[in-house]
């Protein structure tokens, strides 16, 4: 589902990699966690993977899709088959938790009938049953977190791709984000998130890929954390 | 099929909506549109006008040629071939004496005095060659040949004649068309960048309040038009108002001029032709302004949101 190979991707000529060489290969409906201290290169690997950024060099193949050959007017179609989750949600701010989880589809060009629809349900999934109509900033940091995560599967991906989604959550809306990925993945979605928490790599006991100066220095299958 | 029509709804929605939010920014966008539109139908409308003013002109110009009463038939039969081939000469008419009285009678029709005062005698007008120039600038040769001492001796007196000689008035409207022209054309492109450069800021703007929304757009797979399509929507919109604006600025100036000014001409510009000119083709002339401003709007607008489109090319 992901390949990597041999991926380096340097900002800079004079700075080190954020990523050197990595090789990485993601089956279908497999979960992977990515840990590593901040600026291991995390974000710089989800971000090559939603063809933010283009590699130094070194191959990717995502869904079949390779990078090499993406041109640029095709990028938006890649980009609909990935859901993503952004460290900082990403959701507008004057636009209630219906209307950013229904903007995803109204991107691809849905019917406003089947967008009424299909919204609802992936609220009721992400249990925010009943918060429809409120704004972004009057929800909760877990809250806006499942919107987001609505919003990132509401397309229903074969990929998400979550950036630190329990980032600057305490624990109990950490788990609450938790069951919500476990249960994407159990439908059939690859998922592939990045993490800190120690506490939930542990419990997950899920395939572990620890980055440390943008190199892959382990990965292991039902892993614990471990830098 | 579908999809692509939903998503043409919504991008020309989201358009109409972010018009009516910017409408204060459109505001300026707008005013500057519809002075450039303006320019734009005025220069034209002059230019149609002058040209006609010239082409009435010279129809009306002609050099009238007096034979003497004892030019014989051959004489006179010369003289026409030798006229027709010079390489100015347009048209050759000839009237007879009889012809000539026919012709002043009609002409002078209400004048009984005139009439009578040539009936009672001998008819004294002179057989006539009216020549008409091709060029008003060649008419030297013609007035050359003419002035040749055997052709002058054929001639009355007082030939030969030019009616209506006003080439001096017709170089002047040539010259002041060719500089109207010239401004014209300048001032055009000269307000067509003013206004696409403001079109652009104004876009710009927008742009700047709605930043996040767009790399969110980015983020989730919209289309590069999903995304630019509104904006163009909704300068398209400011071109069409501005282009009716346009329109109704001239109209109203034609209305003041007949009403107010009472003028039928305005120094060399001729209002009762422009205002004639305008209506007769008011279709024709109001869809090219529309097309005009959405020109300048679509451009200016497709530009601005360029830059923000851009995916990463570096490696």
């Amino acid at each position: 589902m992901i390949l990597l190979d041999r991926v380096t991707k340097t900002y800079s000529k004079i700075a080190t990699p954020s990523l050197d060489r990595v090789s990485l290969h993601v089956e279908p409906k497999e979960f992977v966690i990515v840990v590593g201290q901040s600026g291991a290169g995390k974000t710089t690997l989800l971000r090559l993977l939603t063809r933010e950024e283009k590699p130094s060099s070194g191959k990717i193949i995502v869904g079949g899709i390779d990078y090499d050959k993406l041109r640029d007017k095709d990028i938006p179609l890649l980009r609909r088959k990935i859901g993503v989750v952004f460290q900082d949600f990403k959701l507008l701010p004057n636009r209630t938790v219906f209307e950013n989880v229904a903007f995803a589809l109204e991107i691809v060009g849905m019917g406003n009938h089947e967008i009424r629809h299909t919204v609802p349900k992936v609220l009721d999934i992400v249990n925010l049953k009943g918060k429809e109509k409120r704004m972004p900033l009057e929800l909760s940091g877990g809250e806006r977190q499942r919107v987001a995560i609505a919003r990132a599967i509401v397309r229903q991906p074969k990929i998400l791709i979550a950036d630190e989604p329990t980032g600057n959550l305490d624990p109990k809306h950490a788990w609450d984000v938790m069951r919500v990925l476990e249960k994407i993945n159990h439908y059939g979605t690859t998922v592939l998130l990045t993490t800190h928490n120690q506490d939930i790599v542990n419990k997950l006991k899920r395939r572990v890929v620890t980055i440390q100066h943008g190199q892959i220095v382990s990965d292991r299958v039902q892993a614990e954390y471990k830098l | 099929m579908r999809r692509k029509f939903i998503t043409f709804t919504r991008i020309v929605k989201t358009g109409v909506l972010n018009f009516v939010r910017n409408a204060w920014l459109a505001i300026a966008a707008m005013a500057v549109m519809v002075v450039t539109l303006t320019i734009v139908l005025f220069s034209l409308l002059t230019n149609a006008t002058f040209g006609n003013t010239i082409d009435q002109i010279t129809d009306k110009i002609d050099i009238s040629v007096y034979l003497q009463d004892s030019v014989t038939g051959a004489e006179r039969d010369e003289l026409l071939d030798n006229l027709r081939d010079l390489p100015n000469v347009e048209e050759l008419n000839y009237l007879s004496k009889d012809d000539a009285l026919e012709r002043y009678k009609d002409q002078n029709a209400g004048n009984q005095e005139l009439l009578n005062a040539i009936s009672q005698t001998d008819n004294p007008l002179p057989a006539t060659i009216q020549i008409k120039p091709r060029d008003l600038n060649q008419i030297q040769a013609i007035k050359d040949f003419l002035s040749k001492k055997e052709v002058a001796a054929l001639q009355t007196e007082d030939s030969p004649s030019y009616k209506d000689d006003r080439k001096a008035a017709i170089d002047k409207i040539a010259h002041a068309t060719n500089i109207l022209q010239r401004v014209g054309v300048g001032a055009v492109l000269l307000f067509a960048v003013i206004s696409v450069l403001i079109i652009f800021n104004t876009i710009q703007m927008a742009i700047f309040n709605r930043r996040d929304e767009l790399t969110i757009m980015r983020l989730l797979g919209a289309s590069t038009w999903y995304i630019r399509g509104p904006f163009v929507v909704e300068t398209i919109m400011y071109g069409i108002i501005s282009a009716l604006i346009s329109v109704l600025l001239i109209h109203g100036m034609f209305v003041a001029a007949s009403s107010a000014l009472q003028a039928s001409s305005l120094g060399l510009l001729d209002i009762a032709y422009s205002s004639e000119y305008f209506y007769d083709h008011f279709w024709l002339l109001l869809t090219m302004q529309i097309g005009v401003g959405i020109l300048i709007g679509a451009v200016s607008s497709t530009i601005a949101t360029r830059r923000y489109l851009k995916f990463k090319t570096t490696k």
